[in-house]
C-alpha cells in the first residue's frame, strides 16, 4: 500500500496544521480517535499504550505511551467539542511540561472511501509552540519542518 | 535568553537568510557579492548577516576591511536530526493508524468460507 504524505505548516506564532489521507471510511476513521479498544492500537506508534477515556463534551482523557526505552510520556486532555463523525476539538497537554496546553481540533472529510485528517493546534503564546518544539515532543516541531523544507528546497535548487 | 534551536529556526524563518545561506553553500563570500541579487541595502544584509552569526550558521572573517562569510553546517545538522525524529514520531504513528484500519476492514469484509 502506498504512504500517504505527511504535511506540516506553521500558520502562525501560534497555529500549526497538520495534514494526512487515510485510506479508509470517515466513520471509522472517527471511531479509531473516540474510543479506547482502537486508540489502544495505534496511537501509541506501536508501544505499548494506557487509554483512559471519558469521551463526551467535558469529559477527560489521559494516554500513556510506553516507550522502547522503558520511559513512560503520559498525555492528557479534555473534549470541548464532539459532532460525530467530522469534527473533534479537545486540549493536549504533555504532563512532562504542565501547563503549556493546545487545543487541536480535528476535521475529518471523506472522498472516495478515503478520509483526510486535517489538525489544528493552537498554542496560548508563541513561547508554548516554541517550548514544544524545543521539548522535541511532536507538536510543535513543525516550525522547523517548514524553515528546513524550503531552506532544503533553495539548497537543492 | 533563546536556545540555540530557537535561534537557528528563527534565522531561517526570513527568506532572504536562506537564500545567503544557499549561496554561501557554494563557498565563502564578501558582504557586497551576498547583497548583489537582493534589493535591499548592504545595511539590510548586514543585519541578516547578524542573524545568521548569532545562530552559528555562519562564521566572519577577522578583518574588518575584508569579512568573508563562510557557511557552519552544524547548527543546520542539528535542526536535520531533530526535523527528522519529528517527522519520524507522526509518521509512525500514522503509519500505525494505516495498517490498523486496513486490519478492521479486512476483518469487517464478509467472510470466506475455510475448510
Amino acid at each position: 500500500m502506498m504512504t500517504e504524505q505527511l504535511t506540516v505548516d506553521r500558520m502562525s506564532d501560534t497555529e500549526l496544521v497538520m495534514t494526512r489521507v487515510v485510506d479508509a471510511p470517515r466513520e471509522l476513521v472517527w471511531a479509531c480517535h473516540t474510543r479506547a479498544e482502537h486508540l489502544r492500537r495505534w496511537w501509541g506508534r506501536g508501544n505499548p499504550l494506557d487509554v483512559e477515556i471519558d469521551f463526551r463534551v467535558g469529559g477527560k482523557y489521559r494516554y500513556v505511551e510506553h516507550a522502547a526505552d522503558g520511559n513512560a510520556y503520559a498525555f492528557r486532555g479534555e473534549f470541548l467539542e464532539i459532532e460525530a463523525p467530522s469534527r473533534l476539538v479537545q486540549t493536549f497537554e504533555f504532563e512532562g511540561m504542565p501547563g503549556h496546553v493546545a487545543t487541536d481540533s480535528l476535521v475529518l472529510t471523506e472522498e472516495n472511501g478515503r478520509t483526510t485528517l486535517t489538525t489544528t493546534s493552537r498554542f496560548t503564546t508563541k513561547d508554548d509552540l516554541d517550548g514544544m518544539v524545543s521539548s522535541g515532543m511532536a507538536d510543535g516541531a513543525q516550525r522547523s519542518y517548514v524553515a528546513l523544507d524550503a531552506l532544503l528546497r533553495e539548497l537543492s535548487a | 535568553m533563546a536556545d540555540r534551536l530557537s535561534e537557528v529556526f528563527a534565522a531561517l524563518a526570513d527568506p532572504t537568510r536562506r537564500a545567503i545561506l544557499a549561496r554561501l553553500s557554494e563557498g565563502e563570500a564578501t558582504v557586497n557579492e551576498l547583497a548583489k541579487p537582493f534589493p535591499v541595502s548592504l545595511q539590510a544584509i548586514s543585519k541578516h548577516l547578524k542573524v545568521l552569526e548569532r545562530a552559528g550558521l555562519i562564521v566572519r572573517g577577522r578583518d574588518a576591511q575584508w569579512r568573508p562569510c563562510r557557511l557552519d553546517p552544524e547548527p543546520l545538522r542539528e535542526v536535520a536530526t531533530f526535523v527528522e525524529q519529528y517527522r519520524r514520531f507522526w509518521d509512525e504513528r500514522y503509519a500505525t493508524l494505516d495498517t490498523y484500519l486496513r486490519d478492521l476492514r479486512d476483518q469487517s469484509a464478509p467472510e470466506r468460507e475455510t475448510e
